[in-house]
């Protein structure tokens, strides 16, 4: 484990005109470090999300990203060449909605390839057997291969794009309510592959969520967000367990008991 | 002898927002130490803040005051104030803790459940399996539920799942939130010796224990709680 | 316009005003200083439909002059509609002389082919482009097109021919296949068979390429490189035919077939008629007894193909074009 974060974010805002989307966010993000990003719709966490991925533009604040060379980039001063190089190599993105985050007409396989394409495999036999390997690590059937994802379930759906991200070995990923449509059969299996697939591969993630159970799942920190701001920040378990906010102590005693 | 665990003036309070605010203070001035391959235990009845204090020791709980000064890799640092990461590391490599409940993960089973903290501190997996197996003999737990996730478990098949996830390690401090609480008269004796075998490593050992027996059977020393209520404090 | 004016003067040369000329012409001048870029322009109504060859027809009027020589083809043939049409147009419009003759022809204008004649220096190949965007059908949205040729980012191209491996076990496509132009851009070459591709590599002729629905006009300069996309477990083939064109005896050309009757009775003939018909009237020519199955008496075959019995209709409606 290295001593120095991956991810440096410090004073991050994001004004929509007068309105704010998230403002001041600070944090440091380390190797195989999963956070979750909670609190309610409209409370900025998704927009805190774009920014960090530079699908949105900051309206001031720096992020800094420590490239696999070790050099650090800021990355709302790098090229968009090179963020969606970024983006399609060193970093994932798991949106709620897979339609999103997959191309629907195209079948499972290439979905899964198209990155491996895209950084200059022109194997065709190398990109299927990857494809192949993939899809099992998802818990798809192999034989599902050629099928276009307009053929699949929302929870295999989902699956799909955690492999079509993953299959580059990206060192963050960013996930948008992964979990969030699913059924809870279904949820529960996705958030169990996810904390493995982590925990495998050293992973770094970001997990906006509004969903407590799903953060306590998948992350060892979380940011509780309110009005765009960051109320509460610590430890998951200590957050959950001794919450200070009165924000988040609302948040968790408004939990369902099962 | 080394004291890799030293608690100095520590307070907790909650404050309850949604009750307009209102403090429960909890503990004050909580001040112990716990030497190398000695097993303390605290005492005092329900309430008066044993869990809290253990929560504290694990970074579960925040900490209003004072500092808990613990021996991690080979330096000294204070929970108390330690950022989450410190905190994970120090949970990773010195302190253990076995809780009353098992917190279940979907689909995971028995055996990686148990496992997984020698995992995460970069065993390999079938070493760290072969372990789990050796520990979950021990404890009893009959061989047929090591495949199964224990969310289906009875409350005593539960708990030595977790005993066996907190004893596993050879972390050099081990927190016991009442490990025996529901378990028989057999296996609580499996737990013992699993203690004793413990303090003869070296390891600090903090525990609750409302069985009696259990208590004589592995306490060096009681911690009286009361002595920090948080109210004789403010009086 | 004057009213009293009724001849041909009533046109401004080729058609075109000078001032729109001037303006493909640029674009034109542009699409040849980066080969395989797709450079918009201005695209004038044509007295003609979208899909007959607006694009291609407006090149043409801008690069023509009057001692250029003539030649449209369609489908590889002089004599469908609408390269008679074109022609007759240009004749009209311009006063130039038009010719089948592939090797007399400065310009040619072409739907779907490339003479089987070696084109040479001097020449200016004229395509008609349905779409010129090769990753339209994967990527919709022209905004994130054009980044993607901007940053070279062209992955997407090759999930299209993973899928044709996928589906088909080997690459499917078989015309409008996508080439990588001078080690850069990605580009249509036009519902061209691929079997044609290989002419595109550092041919001695000009290429352009005119897209009149979708204003865009792109390049290849001579002699550029153009390289068919492939896999290195899958690499690119042309089509290869297990008979020689029934009339002409000829291999190694593109043929098509070639309905006889209502009675399964068809043939393979050469698609270039220019070519089919040289060979047939050049006595060096090898006798061939032609072969036509279900054909009957094979005298009684027409020595060319009439239009009409072509299985590839001249004209397909908007938006079929590429399929």
């Amino acid at each position: 484990m290295t001593d120095e974060p991956l991810l440096r974010v410090s004073a991050l805002s994001k004004f929509y005109g007068s309105r704010v989307g998230c403002e001041n966010i600070s944090f440091d993000l380390w190797p195989g470090e999963m956070l979750a990003v909670v609190g309610e719709s409209g409370s900025g966490k998704t927009t805190l999300l774009n920014c960090l991925s530079t699908r949105l533009l900051p309206s001031s604040g720096t992020a800094s990203y420590r490239m696999r060379d070790g050099q650090w980039r800021e990355l709302y001063r790098m090229s968009e060449a090179e963020r969606r190089f970024l983006m399609r190599t060193d970093w994932g993105f798991v949106h709620q909605n897979p339609a999103d985050g997959l191309r629907m007409t195209v079948s499972a396989g290439a979905n899964v390839g198209e990155r491996l394409m895209a950084v200059g495999d022109r194997h065709y036999g190398r990109i299927r057997a990857t494809a192949v390997d993939w899809l099992s690590r998802v818990e798809i059937d192999e034989d599902r291969i050629d099928d276009e994802p307009r053929a699949f379930s929302g929870g295999m759906r989902q699956r799909l794009q955690i492999a079509r991200n993953l299959v580059t070995g990206p060192r963050l990923v960013f996930m948008d309510e992964p979990t969030g449509g699913l059924d809870v059969s279904v949820q529960a299996r996705l958030l169990d592959l996810l904390r493995g697939l982590v925990t495998d591969l050293g992973l770094a993630a970001i997990v906006v969520t509004h969903d407590l159970a799903v953060a306590r799942l998948l992350s060892q920190r979380m940011m509780v967000m309110k009005d765009g701001r960051v109320v509460e920040s610590g430890l998951t378990d200590r957050v959950l367990d001794d919450p200070r906010a009165p924000y988040t102590q609302l948040l968790v005693s408004s939990i369902l008991q099962v | 002898m080394p004291t890799p665990l030293v608690v100095s003036d520590v307070a907790k309070s909650f404050t309850m927002h949604l009750r307009d605010g209102v403090t429960l203070p909890v503990v004050a001035a909580v001040s112990f130490s716990i030497r190398a391959g000695e097993c303390a235990v605290l005492g005092g009845p329900s309430g008066a803040g044993k869990s809290s204090i253990l929560k504290m020791l694990y970074g579960n709980y925040a900490v209003d005051e004072g500092q808990i000064i613990i021996q991690h890799e080979g330096g000294l640092i204070d929970l108390a104030s330690a950022s989450p990461r410190t905190v994970l590391a120090v949970r990773r490599h010195t302190i253990g803790y076995v809780s009353q409940f098992l917190r279940t993960v979907p689909r995971v089973s028995a055996l990686d459940v148990v496992a997984e903290p020698l995992v995460e501190r970069g065993e390999d997996r079938e070493g760290a399996r072969e372990k789990a197996r050796t520990l979950l003999a021990q404890l009893n737990l009959p061989e047929k539920l090591w495949a199964l996730p224990p969310a289906t478990f009875s409350g005593g098949e539960q708990q030595r799942v977790n005993i066996a996830r907190g004893f596993i390690t050879e972390h050099p401090i081990l927190l016991l939130d009442e490990p025996t609480a529901s378990l028989d008269a057999k296996n609580r004796d499996v737990v013992v010796d699993l203690i004793a075998a413990k303090k003869a490593a070296g390891v600090a050992l903090l525990g609750i224990f409302h069985d009696l027996d259990v208590r004589d059977a592995v306490a060096d020393r009681v911690i009286d709680v009361t002595a920090f209520a948080a109210g004789k404090i403010a009086a | 316009m004057s009213a009293q004016s009724t001849d041909i003067a009533t046109y401004n040369f080729a058609y075109l005003d000078e001032q729109t000329k001037r303006m493909i012409r640029r674009a034109i001048l542009k699409g040849i200083a980066i080969p395989g870029y797709q450079v918009p322009f201005a695209s004038r109504e044509m007295p003609m439909p979208y899909g007959w060859g607006t694009g291609g027809v407006q090149v043409t009027a801008s690069i023509i002059g009057p001692d250029d020589v003539l030649k449209v083809i369609d489908q590889g043939a002089d004599d469908t509609t609408n390269a008679v049409s074109i022609r007759a147009f240009f004749k009209k419009v311009a006063k130039v002389e038009v010719t089948t003759d592939t090797a007399r022809a400065t310009i040619i204008q072409t739907r779907h082919r490339i003479p089987e004649h070696s084109l040479t220096a001097g020449q200016v190949l004229v395509f008609q482009v349905p779409i010129p965007e090769p990753l339209r059908f994967l990527e919709p949205r022209e905004t994130e097109t054009r980044k993607m040729h901007a940053l070279e980012e062209y992955g997407l191209m090759h999930v299209k021919l993973y899928e044709d491996i996928a589906k088909h076990g080997r690459i499917a496509t078989t015309y409008a296949y996508p080439v990588k132009v001078e080690g850069r851009y990605v580009m249509d070459p036009s519902p061209t068979p691929k079997f044609d591709n290989p002419k595109m590599h550092r041919s001695p002729a000009l290429q352009l390429f005119g897209a009149g629905r979708e204003k865009r006009i792109y390049a290849v300069p001579p002699f550029t490189d153009v390289v068919s996309l492939d896999f290195e477990d899958h690499p690119f083939e042309v089509q290869t035919f297990d008979q020689p064109c029934a009339l002409c005896g000829a291999e190694n050309v593109y043929l098509d077939e070639v309905i006889l009757d209502d009675h399964g009775g068809h043939m393979f003939v050469c698609s270039d008629t220019d070519h089919c018909e040289k060979r047939r009237g050049d006595p060096t020519t090898p006798l061939w007894g032609g072969r036509a199955e279900g054909a009957g008496d094979l005298a009684t075959t027409p020595a060319t193909p009439t239009p009409a019995l072509r299985a590839d209709p001249p004209h397909k409606g908007e938006g079929k074009e590429a399929e």
